[in-house]
């Protein structure tokens, strides 16, 4: 028995039971998008291609920042198709040839692809091969033909290639031969045979290459040197000119290199703009006659006229993004541009000409929460009355995606949810009097109707249309998407922190956005980028007033010695509670296990000198602080280096300023990893709010194994730095991988292991006293997973049975890590047949239930796999006594069962990570898994075992009850009727 | 014995005495039959009486002890039964031993009603009392060994550690790799 308890025989049975039950977990058909959504995104849009041809769906093709290719309905916003490009295949262009392709560049330029445009299957592929590396140009000009083929016109990799538009096949293809030449702009005036390649040489030196489109052969080559030097941006004004800006970036250039004649025209900037102050730079467009440049935050429109005059024709404080031209009719190029003020955003046409006349003017309301345009997509159609209408395509500073026509946003897409780099749960707010909850009916009539439909439904009289009614209520039943608690505990909010910044708080029930909130940008920091998401206040016993609250760690700036800037959120509304701007960086943060007597969690924050800062700065926190003063400590792991190092608190800090929250620390001990032969690749602590139940593991025999559980215990791997190259690039025997297990107060290594012929990548997860990795075994050519089991030995005398009913043990008794332990550790491997993206375990209320693994596959599915599986006390020929306890007969490989993939039939595109959230309800937990798109789904590792089922017939109980009364009631008066009779005789 | 014998009076006035008399008469003033000696029919009453009396002890002890061996019976069947159920946590084998528990100590608390029809001044009932309690202890302790066997009994330390929470650190350390 895998228990024995007299005290709970209930409990007995569930484990009997479930131990009988095999450990799949699978769904029925009709149970799909009950408990579980799936939500498909694409990112942040880099590029977008309108394809508005008269036959067919009106569409437009982007390309996005987490590379992927999406062919979107431009009356919805639905996604037609999409791709997932590998993450080193990053898009440098999208285009449409010949009006049914779509033609991507990618990979550095060394990848062009075309997709059949109405359904996205790839057509061809082409590898362009190429000297050096260089920026990607990807140029599809609609008229120009080589022998009735469209070309397209790729410069990449140093070497300008001409590719066929129908097979992919490169036509001709020409080298640049100068070393330092960087191509700026690839330019094909239409309706001739030439391609001009322009770009700098050297820094100071302007190139120009005139090449004949139909061979490639170069006409002209000329060059020109401007003494101090270039930006390396250039606006393109003019087939024949180009815009750039003196390295100082005072001085613009007008450079045009009209019949192979290159020409310098320079003019301070301070000439145009009087009050300009500070370099500008130049915004990359394709307007002509127009372009833009921008010095601090102030955008200016020039204008050019004539060769080489200037003239400024607006200037602006408002933050503005501007499309590119776009030609409408004979001759007329339009370009949009979108300003934001406030709570609006100003859109405009005008003509690339006529800068004075507005082909459309309007004002939108816009939601403060998604900042400000950051890229504008134009594209026209014709009204009815021939008159040129436009949409716009605008990307916001939170990646989302909105269409906007007739001055109304016609749909929106929130595709920063693409990008999720945090997330946490919260809970939602009590259910209380006043509390509004959702409309349970609408009304008696429905109410009715649905209830017929689902009599019907149980009386197996329902038609299949009825069967689709039913499982459609059932499906967008309000009950799950109510905003109160429930009882138990499946609808929660969960907390996403997104690489825009921006916060979005999803309900567990339905995935609906409930509120989002764009990180508050301050004076002192314009643009501060989003780190991290910690649990800051969660109210459960004596502050139940208090609405919980999150903490938003962001930095301002890119490098890490930045200052930090932290965010407090209302996670019941999203308001912003309060920020603070840091003055010290944030390179660590320490939640602490004390509450104060508001539930606000103690955090200590580390800055790049390595003084502790801690937070909340009351005198209550600094109370509680002092008073485990000794017990705090911390690590840090360099992995440049290889080096892990242990610190202490040591006093206040000494500075200029008191400040009796900022605290010295000093070093304590250091683990160094020889930089020869070791580089750390993962390092995996225990999850920080993870609940063990018990620490005795129970094994065959009524006898117990005491688990080591430690939270400050942290897993290290490192593998031989050659390994660190792709596949391939090191042979087994110079390969090795090796597992460590380090206390963090101490720095005492607990176990090591080495695995001869393993190289990374590692993906590890820790919970209660083990540890499971994946890894690549080069020896045998497969995956491979390991467990790791640690025993506490020190405790495994304490086996009297006396002592332990009258409570004379210290098992439970605090301990100091610096009591040495003896421990005693179990280890098995398997192989496993996926690689592997992410690796989590679920997490249940009291720890009870046994726990699986979910694994995030290379097919971006997540497989769960119970952990019984990787149980080092396996083996091949199991006792009849293990058998009961329940350890599987060991095999060599880890069965993957098709019906065991929680994400069914879905895929999470880009899967990124897996979070588990205990359920109130102890057999329960709730699996978020992320990445382009978001799945959510709840699981019961061990089966519900604590409350009844979604499909429990409450007519047959209730029915059962009734005629059980009945029964008795019957029988009751039969055998009184017999008793009279018997008196009677 | 018979009933409505009657014993004739002298004089008008007449009596039916229903009561029996015949072992006991109760009043002297009648005469004996001719040839009747009271003393030796007395005497010979009395032997009878002892002797039936003696009978009915002996039988009355005989049952006490037929009755305190009846659990013996009792027990083989429900040893019978054990071996039957096996030793896996089942709803039969929990029943049976459940029952098996629960009827040693319900015939405990009426060990005075079982050998009520049997108590007399002569009988010894000390004895089969005993008997039929150590009979149904040795039920109980068979419960109880089955109940063992099961697993049911908290008799190793792994069942008083299953539920032992982790014992609390006094150090914490946090950290990992600068964000």
């Amino acid at each position: 028995m895998a228990i024995r308890s007299f005290f709970i025989p209930f409990l007995l049975f569930v484990l009997c039971f479930c131990s009988s039950l095999s450990p799949v977990l699978s769904l029925y058909e009709d149970q799909v998008g009950l408990m579980d959504w799936h939500q498909q995104y694409i990112g942040k849009v880099k590029q977008a291609v309108f394809s508005t041809q008269k036959t067919g769906r009106r569409r437009v093709i982007v390309s996005t920042e987490e590379n992927v290719i999406a062919s979107l309905d431009l009356r919805h916003g639905e996604i037609f198709w999409r791709h997932l490009l590998g993450s080193n295949d990053v898009i440098n262009g999208i285009d449409i040839g010949l009006g049914k392709y779509v033609i991507t560049l990618s990979s550095g330029g060394s990848i062009l692809r075309s997709w059949n445009l109405p359904d996205g299957q790839m057509v061809w592929e082409s590898f362009l091969q190429g000297p050096k590396h260089s920026k990607s140009l990807l140029l599809v000009p609609t008229n120009l033909k080589i022998e009735k083929d469209n070309v397209i016109v790729v410069f990449s990799n140093g070497r300008l290639h001409a590719v066929s538009c129908i097979d992919g096949e490169v036509l001709w293809k020409k080298d640049f031969e100068a070393e330092s030449f960087e191509a700026q702009q690839v330019i094909q005036p239409s309706g001739s045979d030439l391609i001009y390649v322009v770009g700098f040489s050297a820094s100071s030196q302007f190139k120009m290459y005139q090449i004949n489109a139909r061979n490639g052969e170069l006409l002209k080559h000329e060059s020109a040197t401007f003494s101090s030097g270039f930006l390396r941006e250039v606006s393109l004004v003019s087939s024949e000119m180009v815009v750039a800006l003196d390295s100082t970036g005072s001085i613009l250039l007008a450079i045009s290199f009209q019949n192979g004649e290159i020409s310098f025209q320079e003019t301070p900037i301070s000439n145009l703009v009087e009050d300009s102050s500070g370099p500008a730079v130049i915004i990359p467009l394709s307007v002509p006659g127009i372009f833009v440049i921008k010095t601090n935050s102030v955008t200016i429109f020039i204008k050019v006229i004539g060769k080489g005059k200037f003239e400024v024709v607006e200037k602006t404080n408002h933050e503005t993004a501007v499309s590119n031209a776009l030609p409408i009719s004979e001759g007329q190029q339009a370009f949009a541009l979108v300003q934001h003020a406030g709570s609006e955003i100003h859109l405009a046409v005008k003509l690339a000409h006529d800068w004075d006349d507005n082909l459309l003017k309007e004002s939108i309301k816009m939601d403060q929460q998604r900042g400000i345009p950051h890229k504008v997509f134009i594209n026209n159609y014709i009204r009815t009355d021939r008159s040129h209408g436009f949409r716009l395509l605008i990307v916001m500073e939170d990646h989302s995606l909105l269409l906007l026509q007739q001055g109304a946003v016609v749909w929106s897409r929130e595709d920063g949810l693409a990008s999720i780099i945090d997330v946490t749960a919260s809970e939602l707010p009590l259910e209380r009097d006043g509390v509004s909850v959702a409309k349970v009916e609408h009304n008696l009539f429905e109410w009715l109707k649905g209830h017929m439909l689902k009599l019907k439904g149980t009386l197996m009289l329902a038609s299949p249309k009825d069967v689709a009614a039913i499982q459609s209520m059932r499906i967008k039943s309000s009950e799950k998407s109510k905003m109160t608690r429930d009882h138990n505990g499946f609808r929660k909010l969960l907390i996403v922190l997104t690489r825009a910044g921006k916060l979005f708080a999803l309900h567990t029930g339905d995935g609906r956005v409930v509120w989002s909130h764009l990180l508050h940008k301050s004076e002192a920091c314009q643009s501060p980028i989003g780190l991290n998401l910690y649990q800051w206040q969660v109210p459960h016993h004596h502050a139940l007033d208090e609405n919980p609250s999150v903490l938003v760690i962001s930095r301002c700036g890119p490098s890490s010695d930045a200052p930090g800037v932290l965010s407090f959120v209302d996670t019941y509304t999203g308001k912003e509670l309060n920020s603070l701007s840091l003055i010290h960086a944030v390179v660590q943060v320490i939640p602490l296990p004390y509450t104060d007597s508001t539930e606000q969690r103690l955090h200590l924050l580390v800055d790049s000198d390595k003084h502790a800062h801690l937070y909340p700065k009351t005198s209550e926190a600094l109370s509680i602080f002092k008073h485990e003063f000794s017990n705090i400590y911390w690590y840090s792991v360099e992995d440049h280096n290889g080096i892990i190092k242990g610190h202490a608190l040591k006093c206040m800090c000494i500075g200029e300023v008191v400040d009796e929250f900022c605290f010295d620390t000093r070093d304590l001990w250091s683990v160094v990893f020889p930089s020869e032969s070791e580089k750390i690749i993962a390092t995996v602590p225990r999850k920080l709010n993870e609940v063990v139940h018990t620490q005795a593991k129970v094994i065959a025999d009524q006898d117990v194994m005491y688990k080591y559980i430690s939270r400050n215990i942290l897993f290290v791997a490192t593998v031989a730095p050659k390994c660190s190259g792709g596949i391939g690039s090191v042979t087994p025997e110079e390969s090795w991988l090796v597992a460590y297990l380090i206390d963090t107060v101490t720095g005492r290594i607990l176990h090591r292991v080495t695995h001869h012929g393993a190289r990374g990548p590692v993906h590890a997860v820790f919970s209660e006293n083990w540890v499971v990795y994946h890894y690549f075994n080069l020896r045998a050519h497969r995956y491979e997973m390991s467990v790791i089991e640690i025993y506490d030995q020190s405790r495994a005398d304490n086996k009297d049975v006396w002592k332990l009913v009258f409570g004379k043990h210290n098992l439970t008794s605090p301990i100091s890590l610096f009591s040495r332990p003896e421990v005693i550790t179990k280890s098995q491997s398997y192989f496993f047949t996926h690689s592997v993206k992410a690796i989590a375990v679920t997490s249940t209320a009291k720890g009870i239930t046994s726990e699986q693994l979910l694994i995030g596959t290379i097919g971006d599915q997540v497989l769960a796999l119970d952990k019984r599986f990787l149980d080092p006390r396996r083996s091949v020929n199991p006792t009849q006594a293990e058998k009961e306890e329940g350890i599987i007969p060991l095999t060599d490989s880890l069965p993957i069962i098709p019906q065991s993939y929680i994400t069914h039939a879905l895929r999470v595109e880009g899967l990124r990570g897996i979070i588990t959230v205990p359920a109130k309800l102890e057999s329960t937990t709730l699996v978020f898994a992320h990445g382009v798109d978001l799945f959510f789904t709840q699981l019961a590792p061990s089966r519900t075992y604590d409350s009844l089922t979604e499909d429990f017939s409450y007519a047959l109980l209730l029915i059962t009850i009734v005629a059980l009364v009945a029964a008795i009631i019957v029988t009751w008066r039969l055998s009184e009727r017999k008793e009279l009779q018997d008196k009677w005789r | 014995m018979e009933k409505g014998k009657g014993v004739m009076g002298s004089g008008q006035r007449w009596a039916v005495d229903f009561s029996d008399n015949s072992t006991a008469p109760s009043s002297r003033d009648i005469l004996d039959p001719l040839g009747f000696t009271r003393a030796s029919v007395d005497q010979d009453d009395s032997t009878v009486s002892r002797q039936k009396k003696d009978a009915e002890s002996n039988w009355k002890a005989q049952k006490a002890w037929e009755v305190a061996q009846a659990p013996f019976k009792n027990l083989l069947m429900m040893g019978f039964m054990m071996w039957m159920a096996g030793n896996t946590v089942h709803l039969f084998s929990i029943g049976i031993t459940f029952s098996a528990l629960w009827q040693p100590i319900s015939a405990l608390q009426g060990v005075g009603k079982v050998f009520e029809p049997y108590k007399d001044s002569k009988v010894e009932l000390l004895g089969p009392k005993l008997l039929f309690i150590a009979l149904n202890l040795g039920g109980l302790a068979l419960g109880v060994w089955k109940l063992n066997t099961l697993g049911l009994l908290p008799t190793h330390a792994s069942d008083w550690v299953s539920s032992l929470p982790p014992a609390q650190e006094v150090e914490y350390s946090g950290g990992g790799i600068p964000i």
